[in-house]
């Protein structure tokens, strides 16, 4: 095996320090939304075959959603959905090496952002 | 003696690729039952279950499901192997993290065929 310097490079790694950009943030938010979905499956999975199971299930869970407490968790899920959906989109436009450049690219993270929290809204007003 | 990490990456490019078609399922999947729930608008057990009782939405609800457990496992795969560094909680957290999404393929088409 051929010999291998490994340089000792300067790393800024302080996530306290680090000023990241929109896209960064849109970037992480995927991870972060993403990762809560995953967790919420099983929750998710039950609510799902409980609203079709029996006309009295159904009603348990229109019920359940009426409450405050239930919607705004509803509505933090429907944000994690909207926000994956539409950053999902923009991930897709760069792989196509569509909008790769600096400035096209920071233009579509605040359009994820633009998108996504009033589309949070307004599914969170037409279902809630 | 070659050290190869078991829990690593191994198929790049096909994971990748199917990261991004299991996306496009899903996306297409959302518009769809976003505008026939906007149409039908089911407010009733009978209606909303008259849904996902049709052929083909049950159908396509399920490749929704299937789509969305392998995106799943290789977005949460991902996760893992950025943060979380020892091979043998990484391996525990890989299967557990499988076993729960064939368990949920199972639990999905459990609830779509009982209709």
């Amino acid at each position: 095996m051929a010999e291998m310097t490994i340089k000792k490079r300067p790393k800024n790694l302080d996530l306290t320090t680090i000023r990241l950009p929109l896209p960064g943030k849109v970037s992480i938010l995927h991870r972060v939304s993403g990762a809560g979905l995953f967790l919420c499956l099983p929750i998710l999975l039950w609510l799902f075959g409980a609203s079709l199971t029996s006309p009295e299930t159904f009603a348990t869970l229109t019920a359940l959603a009426s409450s405050l407490p239930v919607k705004v968790v509803l509505a933090g899920l429907i944000w994690a959905y909207c926000h994956h959906f539409c950053a999902g989109i923009r991930f897709l436009l760069l792989d196509l090496h569509i909008g790769i450049e600096k400035e096209a690219a920071n233009k579509s993270a605040a359009a994820v952002l633009a998108v996504s929290i009033p589309l949070t809204l307004v599914l969170w007003g037409i279902l809630l | 003696m070659i050290n190869r990490t078991v829990v690593g990456a191994h198929y790049g490019l096909k994971d990748w690729i199917a990261q991004r078609a299991t996306a496009v399922i899903m996306a297409g999947y959302s518009v769809l039952m976003a505008a026939i729930l906007l149409i039908l608008r089911p407010a009733t057990f009978e209606a909303w279950q008259g849904v996902f009782a049709h052929g083909f939405i049950k159908f396509v609800t399920f490749l929704f499901f299937v789509s969305l457990f392998y995106h799943a496992w290789i977005g949460v795969r991902d996760i893992w192997m950025d943060y979380v560094k020892p091979t043998g909680l990484r391996l525990a957290l890989h299967v557990l993290t499988a076993t729960a999404l064939v368990g949920y393929t199972a639990w999905a088409a459990a609830i779509l065929w009982r209709l």
